[in-house]
């Protein structure tokens, strides 16, 4: 059974039709890369997969609990709902809660898994100091994955572009995902930086079970570890396919480079 | 980690019990004097009203101007149960904040869609409604004429101890305000409840239910605002609809903007200077608005995160600090919860 289904989810912006009939199955544990010029209709997709825009037409389903058959529609739900459920993301533009310390980005995304409620925590009671303890461990522990522990009680906004973009993916880890949607998480970083954050990209994915759909809009950062590729070009799926079919796809070839281009990656 | 809990919750009521008999026995001893006693109530007051507002503009981030309407609906209610139902005084005050939270989750709803100006001018009309309803609701309101002869917190033949006991209420219930504001807001419903002031897309995607928390916020708002209006009440004697108008929701918001938007300190500060300020201004006559406008403008442009920003003033910290004894963890947010730049 698929951990994520896509059934031909189409939406229109006063009439632009941003993304067209897209199909997507992901299937537990892979890693699929989601490419496409800019403007191609990468971010709304995920848009509609967290809820944040309902699909004018077309299904998602997504398998939300450890029952393998356990799947429904997630469209009409609020996105806080479907992150509860197990999808997690994060943002191109990156949204952090910039003013506040890098461990509160994190501890805001444990909330809704934290054991005690406004009136414990206005009494201070034993629950409070030990979820709180709990909380801080977790955070701390995620943060120290990416290397970023030592920085906890820094603002978010002080702390370097790729460091940001990493809090970003602790963020959406705290959240406790079973899919985790990133959307241009190499974006501003070097190639060094690029290559780094792939290898921890795919840790993640194997220590914490994850099924990973990533945007990026240069293919060759993907190739590298991409089981599978999307391809989309004005709201349409243009291709899918594995990493070494996609290079060699025409149309890809044609979305990206003009005709007569060819990759050199 | 145990000890530390004790040891807060022991500095901060010792801290609590001192600064009480400071002030209580000078009032009493009139070091203090009568006028400068009532004062010192009157800012306890404000210090209950004025956090309200900072819970849901301050931390939740939604700019609401009529929190004089609930301190009005908190104020009759108490008055009404005390003179005609003959309910004891701390239940009528709890009643009046539970009545108030009641209009906070009506008011809270339908504007759960509004944002920033919209919000503003929603929560403006409301205070207004609420200031008609009670002209209009003669019978129990008194109307416009109001409601005269609100039993005092005391009456002992002693003129000195009744005063001292009204600080005593009111001192009691702007502690208790304190605590509870900073206790939630240092915690995860708390930090859930600034995410959303932060960004509310962002929050949303981490899985924190805005909706909820809005209602939460006006809710909690709503009662302790209700609570300052019962106060307020029974301090002043006598109750008509002008006491809960445009303007003192506007001095709410003065207070809350000067001390610091975020800050639990800066509002307590900023209330106890706010009511000297303005008794000293009382010269001036309605040349005092003009002089509050114009401080609170300045106030914006060159001290745009209020006195305090949203600093705190941590007693324990300070008393680590000076024993050197280990940061607790715990108190992060309030002491770095991020500024309101940019917004
Ligand atoms: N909320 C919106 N309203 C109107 N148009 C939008 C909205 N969101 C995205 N679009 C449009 O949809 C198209 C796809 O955008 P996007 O998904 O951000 O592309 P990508 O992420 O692939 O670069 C663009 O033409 C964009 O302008
Ligand atoms: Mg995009």
């Amino acid at each position: 059974m698929a951990v994520l289904e896509a059934q031909n989810i189409s939406i229109v912006f006063g009439g632009l039709k941003a993304v067209t009939n897209f199909d997507l199955k992901l299937e537990k544990g892979e890693l699929v890369g989601l490419i496409g010029p800019n403007g191609a209709g990468k971010t709304t997709v995920f848009n509609m997969l967290t809820g944040v825009y309902n699909p004018t037409s077309g299904d998602i389903l997504f398998n939300y609990s450890s029952d393998d058959n356990a799947s429904k529609s997630i469209v009409g739900l609020k996105p806080y709902q479907i992150t509860q459920l197990g999808i997690a993301r994060t943002f191109q533009n990156i949204r952090l809660f910039k003013d506040l310390t890098v461990l509160d980005n994190v501890r805001i995304a444990l909330h809704f898994n934290v054991k005690y409620n406004a009136l414990q925590a206005v009494f201070r009671t034993s629950a409070f100091y030990r979820e709180e303890g709990r909380v801080a461990g977790k955070a701390k522990e995620l943060l120290e994955i990416f290397h970023i522990g030592e920085k906890q009680n820094e603002l978010a906004k002080n702390l370097p572009y790729g460091e940001q973009r990493k809090l970003e993916i602790v963020r959406a880890l705290a959240t406790n995902p079973k899919l985790l949607l990133l959307d241009e998480p190499a974006a501003g970083m070097n190639p060094q930086e690029t290559q780094d954050l792939m290898k921890l990209i795919k840790f993640i994915k194997d220590q914490f079970n994850l099924t990973i759909l990533l945007i990026e809009h240069d293919m060759s950062l993907v190739m590298g570890i991409c089981e599978r590729i999307v391809v989309l070009d004005y709201g349409q799926t243009i291709a899918a396919g594995t990493p070494a079919e996609i290079r060699k796809d025409p149309k890809v070839i044609k979305a990206y480079l003009g005709e007569g281009g060819e990759f050199d990656a | 980690m145990k000890k530390n809990r004790i040891f807060n919750a022991v500095v901060i009521l010792g801290a609590s019990v001192v600064v009480f008999v400071i002030l209580a026995a000078l009032q009493y001893i009139g070091v203090i004097d009568e006028y400068n006693g009532q004062l010192l109530t009157l800012s306890g007051i404000y210090i209950v009203v004025a956090l309200s507002l900072n819970l849901i503009t301050g931390f939740t981030g939604q700019l609401a101007l009529g929190q004089a309407g609930f301190m009005s609906v908190g104020a009759y209610t108490t008055a009404i149960a005390i003179m005609k139902f003959h309910v004891p005084m701390l239940l009528a005050i709890l009643i009046g904040g539970l009545v108030a939270a009641v209009f906070g989750i009506i008011i809270g709803f339908p504007t759960l869609r509004l944002r920033g100006d919209y919000l503003a001018i929603a929560t403006l009309g409301f205070g207004e409604i609420i200031r008609v309803l009670m002209i209009n609701l003669g019978s129990l309101t008194g109307g416009a004429a109001g409601l005269k002869g609100i039993p005092a917190f005391s009456e002992t033949e002693n003129f000195v101890l009744d005063a001292v006991i009204k600080f005593s209420w009111v001192y009691v219930f702007a502690v208790i305000t304190i605590v509870i504001i900073s206790n939630l807001i240092n915690s995860s419903p708390g930090r859930a409840i600034i995410s959303i002031r932060e960004d509310e897309i962002a929050a949303n995607s981490m899985g924190i239910n805005i909706a909820y928390y809005k209602i939460f916020s006006f809710t909690l708002s709503a009662f302790l605002a209700g609570v300052g209006g019962g106060l307020y009440g029974i301090y002043m004697g006598y109750l008509n609809p002008t006491m809960f108008g445009f303007m003192p929701s506007m001095n709410i918001v003065v207070i809350v903007v000067l001390g610091g938007l975020g800050s639990i300190t800066g509002t307590v500060v900023a209330s106890v200077a706010f009511t000297y300020i303005q008794e000293w201004l009382r010269v001036f006559k309605d040349l005092r608005l003009v002089i509050f406008g114009l401080a609170l403008i300045l106030v914006m442009i060159f001290w745009p995160k209020g006195l305090l920003g949203n600093k705190e003033l941590s007693i324990s910290g300070f008393l680590r600090k000076l024993f050197k004894r280990e940061n607790n963890p715990e108190r992060t947010v309030s002491q770095q919860n991020g500024s309101r730049e940019g917004k």
